[in-house]
């Protein structure tokens, strides 16, 4: 199996920069300093690459807009906040082959003709964060980063900039604002970053692993890097598997891989001989899946094909032990705590489905809350300002969906008064909740709440 | 106040932007790092020092969770609830925790040593369910080894 993100990240002593090159690190720098910075974003484009921080944009595409743009200065950021519940890739290569970013940041500053890039690394990283602060200043020491670099005469400087404990900064506008010093709330768009990202300049915005494919796309060529995966999804991916399995654990594989194959051969199948239940394929915003779905292949059109998404290509696996009330709440709960507070359906609507998972929880619930939770989905979809409030529906939706019986047998039997439910059920913090309350468990009132 | 260290590290940082209040979120980090929260002092001297008005410095800081106004704990532990930990016992795990302690979330140990807080994934769920002490990393927990974890921590 052909590895180009993960290859490095168990050398002996790969966190320093010489063996670091003596396995390959920054090989791909004289190869794309080589070729009109045209030309390398051409070669991504053929290359088929697209986003891995979630939304699967061609990255060749967005290089283009943003080298298009007649305005400078340029910015290129690095979006390390990986928050979405479930996903640890990033961390990996951060941690154990930052090198490996920082060339791919190199190349891609180059082919958008930005001088200036930054990482924007989650508050919750603070082993990344020592490791990158130390990989920058060895590159710059080698002439890979500053003016002239390996006398080719490209700039290229790049700095750390810690989050503070934030999801909604992992969405590319929140990032750009949080990185100029303030309330990580979403922009509208258009302008695209492409065009107006930070302080107004064109910005391109990458996720990790998004950049690390670069390095690889550069040395073997666009044309055997497309072979790898599936068509319409080339390359390889990092699938992070947690949960239920024998084997959590980071795996890189082609796209296209199956669900069987990512958690039977590599994660080692269900832990304690269980059967699984469900699976939540691309981090918690995507819809869930059931067994049922056990062969599909992880790419970005099967799984949509699914009703699901690649997402951030984070398997959470769950087992026939897993209470779906329980999972979903503490999804939730996930969500309401998170929402940035700017648009009323998510502020407000994330803070209301909490609550009723949380008196579902206690024994509370009534016989309507099931469409009571459908209805505030409904109230919610398309009204929000950003893709988190839009993505906090998936797994309400896809649970009732596939596991609504689990649901009424809860209200039915009013709880289970189980352990793992105790922590859940005294409910929402949310500061505004007090004055906005979920509606009561006669859905008569949710109709009068129409927004 | 800000120690002379911290200031001339904010300047520094400041350095890196095209505009100094992009140095704020670096600042209020250093802030913390100094006093272990960053008091209404520390906000006003940073919002002084990179020209941004008070209550926008007040305003973001509130706005990000790791960032705290209260004093905590000499050590602070952030134990992750978010579903891939939750799936492996992490509410038990956090109930073990909170009665070793003995104090509710976000209040300090009798002795000043600990305080906790739960925090959503951590990105550690392949080694979950998980926990921070500081900038430590622990994980595959049971009751066991965080009692033992516990006694490093002086
Ligand atoms: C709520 C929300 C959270 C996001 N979190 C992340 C994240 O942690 N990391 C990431 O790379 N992209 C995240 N994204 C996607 C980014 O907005 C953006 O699409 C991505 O960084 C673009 O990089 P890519 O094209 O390389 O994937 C998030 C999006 C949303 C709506
Ligand atoms: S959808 Fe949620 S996170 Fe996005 S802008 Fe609205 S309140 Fe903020
Ligand atoms: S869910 Fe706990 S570390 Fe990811």
């Amino acid at each position: 199996m052909e590895q180009l993100l993960l290859k490095r990240i168990n050398v002996p002593g790969g966190l320093d920069i010489d063996i670091a090159m003596a396995h390959g690190a920054y090989g791909a720098l004289r190869i794309s300093f080589g070729m009109r910075p045209v030309d390398v974003i051409d070669e991504v484009k053929r290359s088929g690459l697209r986003g891995r921080g979630g939304a699967g944009f061609p990255t060749g595409v967005k290089w283009g807009f943003a080298a298009m743009d007649p305005k400078m200065p340029k910015y290129l950021i690095c979006n390390a906040d990986e928050g979405e519940p479930g996903t640890f890739k990033d961390r990996i290569i951060l941690e154990r082959d930052p090198h490996l970013l920082i060339e791919g940041m190199i190349i891609a500053g180059y082919a958008i003709g930005a001088e200036r890039g930054y990482i924007y690394l989650r508050g919750e990283y603070p082993a990344a964060a020592d490791i990158l602060e130390r990989a920058i200043t060895q590159a710059y020491e080698k002439g890979l980063l500053g003016n002239n670099i390996i006398g080719s005469g490209v700039t290229f400087d790049l700095s750390l900039h810690r989050g503070a404990g934030a999801y909604i900064c992992g969405e590319e506008t929140s990032l750009i604002e949080s990185l100029e010093g303030k309330r990580g709330q979403p922009r509208i768009r258009p302008p695209f970053p492409a065009n107006a990202g930070a302080w107004g300049k064109p910005t391109v915005v990458n996720n990790v692993e998004t950049l690390a494919n670069v390095p690889g796309i550069m040395a073997l060529g666009s044309e055997a890097y497309s072979k790898l995966g599936v068509e319409g999804s080339t390359g390889t991916k990092i699938f992070c598997v947690s949960g239920a399995v024998n084997r959590p654990g980071a795996y890189e594989l082609p796209l296209g891989t199956t669900l069987r194959e990512i958690i039977y051969t590599h994660a080692g199948g269900i832990r304690g001989g269980g059967k699984l239940k469900a699976v939540i394929p691309g981090g918690a915003s995507t819809p869930m899946l059931t067994a049922e779905h056990i062969d599909v292949k992880m790419d970005y059109s099967s799984l949509l094909s699914t009703g699901s998404m690649l997402g951030s290509g984070a398997v959470i696996v769950m087992d026939d032990s897993t209470c779906m009330v329980h999972a979903t709440a503490v999804i939730i709960r996930f969500f309401e705590h998170e929402s940035c507070g700017k648009c009323t359906p998510c502020r407000e609507g994330t803070g209301w489905l909490h609550q009723i998972y949380s008196r579902m929880l206690r024994g509370e619930g009534g016989e309507s809350d099931i469409d009571v939770l459908l209805g505030i989905c409904r109230k919610m979809k398309g009204k929000c300002f950003c893709p988190l409030g839009e993505g906090a529906i998936q797994p309400v939706l896809s649970s009732i969906k596939y596991f609504r019986e689990e649901y009424e047998r809860c209200i039915r039997e009013r709880g289970c008064g189980g352990e793992q439910c105790k922590g859940m059920m005294q409910g929402s913090k949310h500061h505004m909740t007090n004055k906005f309350q979920a509606p009561s468990t006669k859905s008569q009132t949710l109709r009068t709440l129409d927004f | 106040m800000l120690n002379d260290e911290a200031r001339e590290r904010i300047r520094l940082a400041a350095l890196r932007y095209p505009e100094p209040r992009a140095a704020l979120l670096p600042a209020l980090h250093i802030a913390q790092k100094e006093a272990g929260y960053v008091s209404e002092d520390a906000m006003r001297f940073i919002a002084g020092q990179l020209n941004v008005p008070e209550s926008e410095v007040f305003g973001t800081a509130t706005f990000y969770s790791l960032i705290r106004r209260s004093s905590s704990g000499r050590h602070v532990i952030s134990i992750c609830h978010n579903l891939p930990c939750t799936l492996l016992g992490a509410e038990p795990l956090i109930g073990h925790l909170k009665s070793r302690l003995g104090v509710d979330e976000g209040e300090v140990t009798p002795d000043g040593r600990f305080s906790y807080q739960r925090i959503e994934c951590i990105g550690r769920c392949d080694g979950a369910p998980a926990m921070l002490v500081d900038d430590d990393y622990h994980g595959d927990l049971t009751p066991e080894k965080i009692d033992g974890i516990l006694e490093k921590y002086a």
